[in-house]
């Protein structure tokens, strides 16, 4: 298999493509240019459409639009413009359209800066619109993994008819690495007979997420949960050297990827650490977590926010170990010695 | 001349068991360093090695430094993300004054000394002065002053041979550097001797 | 005894068209919606695109439009029609889109989508009910509201020096070049409504035809946030509404 050199955009655009999405709609803002860029140039060659809206929030409803032709269909942005889509997000989870979102998370709040952050962990997996819905959230943290995530996106965001989410950060999305787009295995095929396609032949259909009766609103919004709860089979972690370790690092993405190299330097000092790494956010490892919580003494939580996914962890370790947590925000990307540095701290 | 290389980078922090290096390169914008970062990164992998590239970020890159980090490895590359690299590539003095502390203890810091005229302040470094301005004028071209400090680089840190690097750059860059190729392998070529020259120099001294 | 069914015997002359379903109306008494809902109807039984077609309905008192209509239907968010239809539209070519916005989904929250789709040319229908306020809610001032013109958030009439003049959307519209069809017509009484089918119809062939975008301004009545009786709302809004707003095409291409 010939290897690329790609940035994570260029390749998570790429990967799209592989995966049948033809249609992309999107407003420019950085870290995340290259993902329009490269579609404006491919799609319309694929005879797809890509469309640069007139904002943030016409994109996410011309996503909406296309999702609802039974397309796979695809947007992308960042920390600010994901901002902007939340309420597009919160439509198109109650209408149960299938659809992909890409986040390279830039820090905030407000107009912030264009530097790496996590700092919309809560945003992404807390629901971040309005109502009663969660999207399904994947965090790569190479970009050989954005790619293979990237078309389990869209068979996931098909399979529970919900969109998903890519959260990644301004330094998945520019770095360059090597990837090879392995042959996936066909998608199978979804049913689509809610789509719109012209009442021909057929009793007309409808997408709305109107329900002014309150016990069909309820009624709805439990099917929404119990497709939740179904997600959990799809939950995936890393576990790296967490056999024998006595304490943990809990990190995702790009930190994940810095705290494993600090898992190496501790140890070669002999210090027992390892490192879980959720690579879904939502649904939440929490099964993972608690089944390790019985045989460590403690997790550190290193994030690139002042606190976000901790929440999730200490959740999930309910006091069984103890939680401590280490935060850069701002953009500040931390390196791995501080990570180790923090680490040998939390050893006593 | 591969001979004199390799004895010359056993030196260098390259350890030929475990192979693992890595460098970031800053300067002004335009003087081609996320160029011949993404060019060392990819002649790396088609040498068959696991590499990562990653461009400014941090608030470094303030002040008007561009400045790009790459890691290459015989293994899979954990942390893209350098605080203290083994190498430094300077060409511009901020970026200097912003990179210098941070390189590793006894690592090596290449300046291009037609255009960083403040001193490096450390002593548990290794200081190699390019004049890569003048160098690459000889060469055909001013530009290619990147092309020398990558020359010089590779001289030392015996990764890549000229060969690989000169197939990286066709393969990568397409057909519009294939008419910059002779400049910018001569400077290339240049580089490389400089620093091997400035290597026996010190070996003897 | 023999029963002779007379219906055999006379010509079929109205009937529901096929494009709209059996569903009870909820729109008050002297309401311009029922009409611009059938007229659409109308239009698309005789062009024969009822199962070619798909509808976008916005928020506001035509919210419910997908009870009425008999075609595929995608609900949008308010102001989001115009986005709505071209994701789908840019999905599926070769299938007739519309929307259906009142004022303020059109020409307040939604004007940032209106404008851009209409500057694209997207090949889209957009069926626009002015009928000056916010029927929905309750009656509070439109972008459309007349200066003067009393609503539930403007008590003393509408204030040129506090909340600016009513938007021209059919004009404003027609400057641009995306545009191959704009008009404004009214559905307040008989002679009005046959020329506003027309205009519908004009519409949906710019369509039909591939030329672009296209927008028919409809003029309605609001009988019961205008606090007045169904024929005192079509007096007014021939009176007030028609000199401010006059009817008529402001740009045709190709039909």
């Amino acid at each position: 298999m010939e290897k690329l050199f790609m940035t994570g955009n260029e390749a998570i655009a790429e990967a799209a493509i592989r995966s049948g999405c033809l249609y992309y709609f999107g407003y420019p803002i950085t870290p995340q240019n290259e993902i329009p860029e490269y579609m404006s140039t491919r799609l319309p060659e694929l005879g797809g459409a890509f469309l640069q809206a007139e904002s943030e929030i016409a994109a996410i409803y011309m996503v909406y639009g296309a999702a609802g032709a039974g397309m796979r269909v695809m947007s992308s942005s960042s920390s600010p413009g994901i901002s902007l889509k939340q309420e597009g997000l919160s439509y198109i989870a109650a209408a149960e359209l299938p659809c992909v979102i890409v986040n390279m998370m830039r820090g905030g709040p407000g107009l912030g800066g264009i530097q790496p952050s996590q700092s919309d962990y809560f945003q992404a997996t807390k629901g971040g619109g309005h109502g009663d819905y969660h999207l399904f959230v994947l965090a790569p943290s190479t970009v050989q993994e954005a790619v293979s995530l990237t078309g389990d996106a869209f068979d996931i965001a098909d399979k529970y008819r919900t969109p998903v989410m890519i959260l990644g950060d301004g330094i998945i999305g520019q770095m360059m690495e090597p990837v090879e787009f392995e042959q996936r295995p066909r998608s199978k095929e979804y049913d689509k007979s809610w789509a719109l396609s012209g009442a021909k032949g057929r009793p007309r259909n409808v997408i709305k997420t109107l329900y002014l009766d309150p016990q069909k609103l309820e009624q709805h919004n439990l099917k929404l949960q119990d497709k939740y709860q179904k997600m959990k089979e799809d939950v995936r972690i890393e576990h790296y050297l967490c056999d024998d370790a006595e304490i943990v690092i809990a990190a995702y993405g790009t930190v994940a990827r810095i705290a494993k190299t600090a898992v190496q330097i501790l140890r070669d000092k002999g210090i027992k650490v390892g490192l879980l790494r959720p690579i879904t956010l939502y649904p939440f490892p929490y099964d993972h977590f608690q089944e390790i919580a019985e045989r460590i003494r403690k997790v550190l939580v290193v994030e690139m926010s002042l606190g976000q996914m901790v929440e999730d962890v200490k959740l999930a370790v309910n006091g069984k170990a103890e939680v401590a947590f280490y935060g850069r925000t701002g953009g500040i990307v931390p390196s791995y010695e501080e990570i180790a540095a923090e680490l040998e701290k939390q050893l006593f | 001349m591969k001979q004199q290389q390799l004895e010359c980078a056993a030196n260098t922090a390259v350890d030929s068991r475990t192979l693992y290096t890595n460098l970031t390169m800053a300067g002004f914008g335009g003087q081609g360093l996320m160029f011949i970062g993404k060019l060392l990164a990819f002649s790396a992998m088609k040498a068959g090695l696991q590499v990562s590239w990653i461009p400014s970020y941090g608030p470094e890159m303030r002040g008007g430094t561009a400045n790009c980090t790459v890691v290459i490895a015989n293994e899979p590359i954990a942390s893209p993300v350098i605080r203290s690299p083994e190498t430094l590539i300077i060409m511009n003095n901020p970026s200097l004054e912003a990179f210098e502390p941070r390189l590793k203890s006894g690592g090596t810091l290449f300046v291009n000394s037609n255009l960083v005229t403040c001193p490096a302040t450390r002593k548990d470094i290794e200081v190699v002065a390019v004049p890569a301005d003048e160098v690459a004028q000889s060469a055909g071209g001013r530009k290619a002053a990147n092309m020398v400090m990558l020359g010089a680089y590779l001289a030392k840190v015996a990764i890549l041979d000229k060969s690989q690097i000169e197939y990286g750059f066709l393969e990568f860059f397409g057909s519009k550097a294939a008419q910059t190729l002779d400049l910018n392998m001569k400077a290339f070529s240049l580089g490389a001797a400089f620093s091997q020259a400035d290597c026996k120099t010190k070996k003897e001294s | 005894m023999e029963t002779i069914d007379k219906t055999d015997k006379m010509d079929r002359v109205f009937q529901r068209p096929e494009a709209l379903t059996k569903a009870t109306t909820h729109y008050c008494p002297g309401c311009g919606h029922g009409v611009a809902h059938r007229l659409i109807a109308e239009v698309l039984d005789e062009l024969g695109i009822r199962e070619q077609t798909v509808g976008v309905a916005p928020v506001g008192c035509s919210v419910l439009m997908y009870n009425y209509m008999n075609i595929d239907m995608l609900e949008a968010a308010h102001g989001r029609a115009p986005a709505v239809a071209t994701g789908f539209k840019r999905a599926r070519p070769d299938l007739t889109v519309f929307c259906y916005q009142g004022d303020g989904d059109l020409a307040a929250i939604g004007m940032g989508e209106t404008i851009a789709a209409a500057a694209r040319g997207e090949k889209i229908c957009v069926i626009f009910v002015n009928n000056a306020t916010y029927g929905m809610t309750g009656g509070q001032m439109a972008p459309t509201t007349l200066v003067g013109q009393k609503t539930s958030t403007s008590a003393q009439g509408r204030m040129s020096e506090r909340c600016g003049f009513p938007i021209k959307v059919a004009e404003m519209l027609s400057v641009l070049d995306g545009p191959q069809y704009i008009a404004r017509v009214s559905v307040s009484s008989a002679k009005y409504i046959a020329r506003a089918k027309q205009a519908i119809k004009k519409a949906f062939e710019v369509q039909q035809l591939d030329l672009g975008y296209s927008l028919v301004e409809v003029l309605s009545p609001c009988p019961t946030d205008w606090h007045m009786t169904p024929q005192q709302a079509v007096n007014w809004l021939e009176e007030n509404m028609l000199p401010y707003y006059p009817l008529g095409e402001f740009k045709v291409q190709g039909v």
